[in-house]
């Protein structure tokens, strides 16, 4: 593969105002390899850039790929559903916005679950997108596409979006870098919602420079979204290469106590501790006593918001309709029942229950004070120490239709990610090593607001690690092996199935 | 047969007249062409999300300060999940248990509540089409939809149709005062619905009570009532029953008629909006809200019958019609002589009102100083009310002064001395018969003399002066 | 636990058509996910708020100034069916 893919974004733009590459090589490089994607990574591959970016923008003209969870003007944007089969917005989400504003164009949309619910990246009406260290496995979800597609060098980066890991499992699975900012810090503005109190846009990148580059043209306060607010501080590109005197602290409930942890993933999440150690990082032992309550809790907020957000896909405006249907009634029913896939319905079932007459109090309800006091739980933790640290992911990528049939063992895939939303803090995610020629990944989160501190620790251990992920830009599809199409043609059949968000 | 007392609640819909919509951008629609009024926002396009009016909360504050409401310092949106084609994101952001505005009181009934909510859009039945066959088919209009309303509860303290038709006029013209909203029922910025039930006179106990819809004039409003107390009344009476409903009025046959119950019993699964932050009411919010209030018309009432000395009835119709009682008190002050302000006032709410109807005085040709000018000389007996009406007859259909009115139509008063004199010997002259029955006592011959004389001076003359001058000729 | 009477009226409540087979299935997967929800329970919640937002923005209102609406035919264009001038659907009840 030629020496510009194997630039890193950062290094790209560097080389793009140093006038050593032209944003239109980069284009064409990054066009061509998107366009022979083989691994399903993508819904929908740009022709031309939109605008011709200044190779003096903040972002060189290195090209963007952002999950199909983001409308863009006049672009198929399907957020992985039938029932959205071929819609084009009138108007382009906040986020890329900003990220085609500083310089770069958007290359291509990215297949996730259907409405960013899964953690396989199966649950797309469009196929499953494959894991380029392994096309026998799945690149976890819902980021799936976005994760494969820069693990694979289709991409110099992307964004993803995280509501209960869908940005920081997939980039774990797939051994990239993986942010979910605070709560609030990027707008939601043109972001199909799931979980609105959730949901947070983030990059996926090769690694924490690129995260941190990225990231800084993504977050402001946007007057369209009343929840966003204004990054206290301008995002820095990190430079520690030393953990001096910062403190770790361990949540028995999420690392060693956790269940379902693979003892390979065990095993790099210690030595990358023993390494941080090494760089002057005080590493101990602390509480999240509620976490383990935060899969229940999730998996009432979640489906209960996403039963209110997804009631607008009802064939009036937009979309699928199932016609014929006589009455009203049963146009809505007959269309939501076509376009809406397995995991979907299973959601909105459990959300519109866990709201209804009766229920409200004992789930819902409930659910949101179990939230409260997770949030008191990393309050206390972040009163002694700087970042609470666990793996990204309690396994490996595991393999095309593991779990499907499984929607619990899926679920549990959030087991140490889901937290962090339910407290609004920031949380990354970097690969950490191998296990049997598949990533295992090292999660930070910090308190609100906390991010260039987290991406200046997650950039010291990077460099402590050394993790290459070159392998997976390399890896081709087996001749007679599982490629994208045939990923495709096997999807149709699963892919009404199984996982989170 | 017991006698029964009604037991009345209403809650009311106002649209406000902000510029643009609850949570986006849009203009207000006014009766433009269907669903060019809309963004992604109101159309509720995936990803978008609601940015709450800044005037509609302030206008809200404004209601809340005039019904004397408690202000919560902080309150939450709530979403309303149903599906209807009508209800583009599949639920109405609306309040629920943290409103903006709990208790108050205006006049003699208690409000409830006060809060914000969006309108629905417009649903357009439009028949059969052939394209799906025998399909009913209706058309969604988005214009509307979005519109900021808040929502006023009242306690049940109405007792009586007219009570109810009353207590809304004043609520009507409150708003009007406020400036918050045109509040037309007609047009559907003012929309009421009514609680209604029945109790033994003199019981504190509630019975069951029936909700009333599509009440969309004043006067369907007071029917609807009427008809369903009748109807409560009657089922009482034979020992049935009151079954707990919501109906529907039909304003062709003055019936009500019960609304289609849903197959599932309603559920709307409320929870607190995620995409809106709590709104939280300043010191600052509820200043700048009260700076703004007018006096309103119970204030306006009680003003004109202890300062200006108006009476009840007076006072009370130049309030309720706010540009009537703006009308009124510009004629007053453009009056320098100290005008007697019950005659300005009957003049306004008699005479004037008479000759231009429900339109607004101030788009009327009588201008408030011309109004005042003219009762000026009626009270100076410059002219007499007769021939003022004349005038009044002119400066309605084309403005102008009504001096010079009088100047040229030469309907001056004639004072008495010899001009009038002259007429009155004349009308003697003219009618014996007239002058035989009154010699003979019969004082009511007189009015066949005043007559002429009111005939020859087109009303100009004081009748009393003719009188006194025909007896003094007659020597009587 | 969730039986199938409820998932049926929760179908409704939700406008989700389900099959004979989706029915049978959804009452046992959600009865699944819902028994490990119900660790939960065993907490002690007693006085404890609820969190319906993690971020400390109030009001945050905007200013009452008009911005252009969207041409008609944009507002129509991906619409399953419309009369040219609106959105056309069964009639409610219909
Ligand atoms: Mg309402
Ligand atoms: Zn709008």
């Amino acid at each position: 593969m030629s020496g510009l893919l194997a630039l890193a974004a950062a290094e790209a733009v560097e080389s793009v105002r140093k006038r050593e590459l032209s944003p239109a090589e980069l284009w064409e490089a990054y066009r061509e390899r998107a366009a022979s994607d083989d691994l399903n990574a993508f819904t929908w591959v740009a022709e031309e850039p939109q605008l011709e970016p200044a190779a003096t923008a903040p972002l060189g003209g290195v090209p963007l790929a952002a999950k199909d969870l983001f409308c863009t003007e006049g672009v198929p944007s399907q957020a992985g559903s039938r029932i959205l089969e071929g819609y084009r917005p009138p108007y382009t989400a906040t986020a890329v916005g900003r990220l085609m504003a500083a310089g770069a164009p958007l290359l291509g949309k990215t297949n996730p679950d259907e409405f960013a619910m899964g953690s396989s990246t199966e649950n797309s009406g469009f196929g499953p997108t494959l894991n380029p260290w392994d096309r026998h496995r799945v690149p976890g979800g819902s980021s799936g596409g976005s994760a494969a597609a820069v693990a694979a060098g289709q991409a110099p980066w992307a964004i993803g979006t995280d509501t209960g890991g869908s940005i920081r499992q997939p980039a774990a699975l797939c051994g990239v870098v993986g942010l979910k900012p605070t709560y609030g810090a990027v707008s939601r503005f043109g972001m199909i919602a799931f979980a609105s109190s959730l949901d947070q846009a983030g990059p996926l990148t090769r690694n924490v420079t690129d995260a941190a580059l990225l990231l800084a043209h993504m977050v402001g306060r946007d007057p369209r979204d009343s929840t966003s607010l204004a990054f206290p501080t301008e995002i820095e590109l990190p430079r520690a290469e030393d953990l001096q005197g910062v403190r770790l602290g361990v949540p028995e409930e999420l690392a060693a106590g956790a269940e379902g942890i693979e003892p390979g993933v065990h095993d790099n999440f210690e030595a990358t501790l023993r390494l941080a150690e090494g760089l002057g990082a005080e590493v101990e032992e602390c509480r999240l006593p509620h976490a383990p309550y935060g899969l229940a809790a999730y998996y009432l907020i979640a489906p209960a918001e996403a039963s209110s957000n997804l009631a607008r896909f009802d064939g009036v405006r937009y979309g699928l309709r199932v016609d014929g249907a006589l009455e009203l009634r049963d146009m809505y029913m007959r269309t939501r029942a076509k376009g809406f896939g397995a995991e979907v319905k299973r959601r909105i079932m459990l959300g519109t229950y866990a709201l209804s007459a009766g229920y409200y109090d004992a789930y819902y309800g409930r659910a949101q004070r179990v939230r409260t006091k997770i949030v008191e739980d990393f309050r206390d933790a972040f009163a002694r120490f700087d970042f609470v640290v666990t793996p990204t992911s309690p396994t490996v990528a595991f393999e095309l239709g593991a779990r499907v049939d499984d929607p619990l063992a899926m679920y549990l895939s959030d087991y140490c990610t889901v937290p962090m939303p339910l407290a609004g803090i920031p949380a990354i995610s970097i690969p950490n090593g191998l296990v049997d020629g598949l990533p295992t990944s090292f999660q930070i989160a910090g308190p609100a607001f906390s991010e260039n501190r987290i991406l200046a620790a997650a950039h010291a251990l990077e460099h402590a690690i050394g993790f290459d992920g070159s392998a997976a830009r390399e890896s081709e599809a087996e001749p007679s092996g599982h490629g994208g199409q045939e990923a495709r043609g096997r999807s149709q059949e699963r892919r009404r199935e199984g996982g989170s968000g | 047969m017991t006698d029964y007392e009604p037991v009345i609640g209403l809650e009311i819909h106002v649209q406000l007249a902000t510029a643009t919509k609850m949570f986006c951008s849009c203009a207000l629609g006014f009766g433009e062409p269907p669903n060019t009024r809309t963004c992604p926002v109101c159309l509720g396009l995936p990803g978008t999300l609601p940015v709450a009016n800044r005037r509609a909360v302030h206008y809200a504050l404004m209601i809340g300060l005039a019904l004397g409401c408690d202000l919560a310092p902080r309150s939450l949106f709530h979403r309303k999940n149903y599906f209807y084609p009508d209800l583009p994101k599949g639920y109405q952001i609306s309040q629920y248990d943290e409103p903006l505005c709990r208790g108050g009181r205006l006049g003699d009934v208690r409000i409830h509540r006060v809060h914000l909510e969006e309108d629905a859009a417009k649903l357009v039945h439009v028949g059969t089409s052939g394209r799906i066959h025998g399909s009913d088919q209706s058309v969604v209009d988005f214009n509307r939809g979005g519109t900021p309303l808040v929502e006023i509860v009242t306690e049940p303290d109405l007792h009586s149709p007219e009570q109810a038709r009353e207590w809304l006029t004043l609520l009507r013209t409150t708003m009007l005062q406020l400036g918050v909203s045109d509040v037309r029922m007609e047009e559907g910025s003012l929309r009421c619905d009514a609680n209604v039930s029945l109790r033994p006179a003199g019981t504190a106990q509630l019975g069951t009570k029936t909700e009333l819809k599509n009440m969309n004039s004043f006067g369907f409003l007071e029917r609807a009532l009427r008809a369903e107390i009748e109807r409560q009344r009657e089922l009482l009476d034979s020992g049935q029953a009151v079954v707990q409903e919501t109906l529907h009025f039909d304003p062709a046959s003055g019936t009500l008629m019960p609304l289609r119950s849903k197959e599932e019993a309603h559920d709307y699964r409320y929870f607190p909006e995620p995409d809106l932050v709590p709104v939280t009411v300043t010191d600052a919010m509820i200043e700048e809200a009260g700076a703004e209030l007018p006096e309103l018309p119970a204030e306006r009432i009680e003003r004109y019958r202890h300062e200006l000395g108006l009476t009840a009835d007076s006072a009370r119709q130049l309030a309720f019609r706010v540009e009537l009682g703006d009308y009124f008190e510009r004629a007053l002050a453009a009056d320098g002589q100290g005008l007697e302000a019950q005659a300005l006032a009957n003049w306004v709410g008699g005479e004037l009102v008479a000759r231009i109807g429900e339109t607004d005085p101030a788009e009327s040709k009588v201008a408030p100083e011309a109004l005042a000018s003219l009762v000026g000389m009626v009270s100076a007996r410059a002219v007499t009310p007769g021939a003022a009406k004349q005038v009044l007859d002119r400066l309605a259909s084309q403005g102008g002064d009504p001096a010079r009115i009088v100047e040229a139509e030469e309907l001056g008063a004639i004072a008495g001395g010899g001009e009038l004199e002259a007429v009155v010997e004349a009308a003697i002259a003219a009618n014996p018969e007239a002058v035989e029955s009154l010699r003979a006592g019969r004082d009511k011959a007189i009015g066949a003399i005043i007559g002429y004389v009111m005939r020859e001076t087109k009303g100009r003359a004081d009748g009393g002066e003719v009188t006194r001058l025909v007896r003094a000729k007659l020597e009587l | 636990m969730i039986d199938r009477a409820e998932v049926l009226h929760v179908a409704t409540l939700a406008r989700l058509e389900l099959s004979e087979a989706e029915v049978e299935r959804m009452t046992r997967e959600l009865s699944a996910v819902l028994d490990h929800i119900e660790t939960i329970s065993r907490l002690d919640l007693e006085g404890i708020p609820p969190t319906s937002h993690v971020i400390e923005v109030e009001s945050a209102l905007r200013p009452d100034e008009p911005a252009p609406s969207l041409p008609r035919e944009v507002a129509l264009a991906a619409a399953p069916d419309t009369d040219g001038e609106g959105f056309r659907v069964p009639s409610p009840g219909g």
